[in-house]
């Protein structure tokens, strides 16, 4: 296997769990609601994820641990910012801050526990293909779903008629609400629907990526997966896109470390970040106009 | 039987002193259960928490201490919140400050010199916090970037810039190797406010600023002019002002209230540079701001209370073994609290009989 094939694979893996994160915070953000709180939601799920694999044994039981605890901290936030019409920006930061201290709690006699990074579907003869071989064939399950996330995101926002009615509250939910819509249910769902995914990503991290637990792993990733949706102008294979770019900046930084071109290596680790910013300038400066749902962060309360 | 909320059309003045304290009481009521649930007596955990730090002369000084960043910072976010200019990179503002003021303490070391460095140390830190905040302050009003973002991925740079600064050329060459910067003269050193104890004059820089701001907001034309940029936008361009000299100007003084607070830190009770130099008070000044109701004496309340939880943290971890993750569990949940009783300000909730359709 040569140097440019396993850098592709690696850019796959740093890819992924920005992309499930940014995929979910897109129906999130599509149906009016501003949750800031992926990182937070992010770390819970890897932390929850790691603690159940190790206790029962089995990956898909983290996995689906870490999912349900990205929905557990989703509903507290859409208890807050939906039931009680709370101030989203303050509570996705809360919910970070909490996600952070949570995270450290469950994780705390998990530091130092290994176990086998997930395994790989091998597709036989095909993923012995040059060079696209192992990298389409011989992933693991998360990357898969990754992929049926993003076709199944892009179907239902833009070929069904509940993705239709999402996006009209996130455009108007006054006018929605009108027509007889659920508009709180509506953004509940789609709420829980982004938390699942954060849990995810983080569950791929800690149980793939990185096949141990160790305390703030996230490292501002679930940030990156906001601004990967605001470079993405709220549609789905451009947060595709996105994911994959800054999973390639990643990558080479790492490479670039490893190789010790005399370049401090924390100009290094902060390319991703300092990446993030310069792309947020060029995205926002040569867009006219706001391409974010009309409703996007302000707080609905129905009135009868 | 359905439960909605209701706009509300007063908005009775007891209600706005008793949410904050209400959101601090349902906050203890979580930490006894999420005490009982770890297996600890929950009343003497709190205990250790919230009341020992308040025992004795030198744990009030020390309250001190950890109050005087969050009052500067928080003091700052409120100017920024109330304009709806999201500053949540205050963290790396501390650092930047941090680093802009210890290169003049480190510049001079080994030289006899006067009390200037310190004064001017602070200033250093100011500028430097002022101007890594107007980073993200001039990408909004100049391409429309969005602050949130910007001014958070700032703090991972800040904090990167830091490590190489003091595992690479501000290292102490006699360290052991050790990432850290000599320790700084006395000359470089905050003043100490009492002959024992950690207590400095940094505590009285923060009381000092927050009551200036508080006049700003209440009684002077540039309070009245953040407030309305970001209560009414549309009314304050009629009035003629500028809503992006708004939004550079709250930057500049919360980047520069940061900054000056990062030097403090490092000039007072630190005494050198080192990779952390904050437990992030950077993200808990952010919850000292929303409890302090967004008012600058009001934050200094708060910053008090926050104080108290991280020595508690401090403390029981100590006496309890209880993990410093509490803390931060603690302050998200407050923050919480904070946000939900703060909705019965706005609206009252009214139970409804079923049959009626919404």
């Amino acid at each position: 296997m040569g140097l440019f094939e396993a850098i592709l694979l690696t850019v796959v893996t740093a890819a992924t769990p920005l992309l499930i994160a940014a995929l979910g915070e897109l129906v999130v953000e599509r149906s009016g609601v501003l949750n800031l709180g992926v990182e937070g939601m992010m770390i819970v799920g890897a932390a929850t994820g790691f603690a159940v694999a190790i206790l029962t044994g089995s990956a898909l039981l983290g996995v689906l641990a870490a999912v349900a605890a990205g929905m557990a901290m989703a509903a507290l936030f859409a208890g807050l910012t939906l039931g009680l019409a709370a101030n989203q920006v303050a509570t996705g930061l809360a919910l970070t801050i909490l996600g952070l201290g949570l995270s450290g709690l469950i994780g705390r006699d998990f530091i130092g526990a290994r176990r086998d990074p997930m395994a790989k579907i091998v597709v036989p003869y095909l993923s012995d293909i040059p060079v696209i071989g192992k990298l389409v064939f011989a992933q693991d399950p998360i990357v898969y779903a990754s992929v049926a996330l993003l076709a199944g995101v892009w179907w239902f926002l833009f070929r069904s008629r509940a993705g239709l009615v999402l996006r009209a509250v996130g455009e108007s939910h006054a006018s929605a609400h009108a027509l007889g819509y659920s508009v709180l249910k509506i953004r509940f769902l789609a709420v829980l629907f982004g938390g699942g995914c954060a849990g995810l990503a983080g569950a791929y991290l800690s149980l793939a990526y990185t096949p141990f637990w160790s305390p703030g792993m996230t490292a501002g990733r679930g940030w990156i997966a906001l601004a990967i949706v605001v470079f993405a102008s709220w549609l789905p294979l451009r947060v595709a896109i996105g994911a994959y770019l800054f999973g390639g900046v990643t990558v080479l930084q790492l490479h670039a470390q490893a190789q010790g071109l005399g370049i401090p290596s924390q100009l290094m680790s902060a390319l991703p970040y300092l990446a993030t910013i310069l792309v947020l300038v060029l995205i926002s400066a040569g867009r006219r106009g706001s391409q974010a749902p009309a409703s996007l962060g302000t707080p609905f309360v129905p009135d009868r | 039987m359905r439960i909605v909320l209701e706009r509300r059309d007063d908005r009775p003045r007891w209600l706005s002193f008793a949410s904050p304290l209400a959101a601090v009481v349902l906050t203890m009521i979580a930490g006894a259960i999420l005490f009982a649930l770890m297996g600890r007596n929950p009343v003497a955990a709190l205990k250790v928490f919230f009341i020992d730090p308040l025992s004795d002369g030198w744990a009030l000084q020390e309250l001190a201490v950890k109050a005087t960043p969050l009052i500067l910072i928080s003091v700052g976010l409120t100017l920024c919140y109330r304009s709806n200019n999201w500053n949540i990179g205050a963290e790396g503002q501390l650092v930047m400050g941090a680093i802009f003021g210890s290169w003049l303490a480190l510049a001079t070391h080994g030289t006899p010199n006067g009390p200037w460095v310190i004064a001017a140390m602070l200033a250093l830190g100011a500028l430097g916090g002022m101007l890594w905040a107007l980073i993200p302050a001039l990408l909004k009003t100049r391409f429309g970037v969005n602050e949130i973002l910007a001014s958070l991925m700032l703090v991972y740079v800040a904090e990167l810039t830091l490590d190489y600064l003091v595992r690479g050329r501000w290292r102490d060459p006699k360290g052991f190797n050790f990432p850290q910067s000599v320790n700084f003269e006395p000359e470089a050193t905050m003043p100490l406010l009492a002959e024992s104890g950690r207590l400095h004059v940094g505590f009285l820089i923060a009381i000092a600023v927050a009551l200036t701001a508080a006049f700003v907001m209440a009684r002077m034309i540039k309070g009245f002019e953040i407030r309305l940029v970001g209560e009414a936008p549309r009314a304050a361009r009629f009035a003629g002002f500028d809503d992006r000299r708004t939004t550079l100007l709250v930057f500049a003084v919360s980047g520069a209230l940061a900054g000056l607070a990062g030097i403090i830190e490092v000039s007072g009770p630190i005494g050198q540079l080192q990779p952390s130099i904050s437990p992030g008070y950077g993200f808990t000044a952010i919850i000292v701001a929303f409890l302090g109701r967004l008012n600058p004496i009001g934050a200094l309340v708060a910053a008090l209370f926050l104080a108290l939880t991280f020595i508690g943290g401090e403390n029981a971890q100590i006496a309890m073994r209880i993990p410093l993750d509490v803390t931060r569990v603690f302050q998200g949940l407050l923050l919480f609290f904070v946000l939900g009783c703060d909705a019965f300000l706005l609206y009252r909730l009214r139970i409804l009989a079923t049959g009626r359709t919404a």
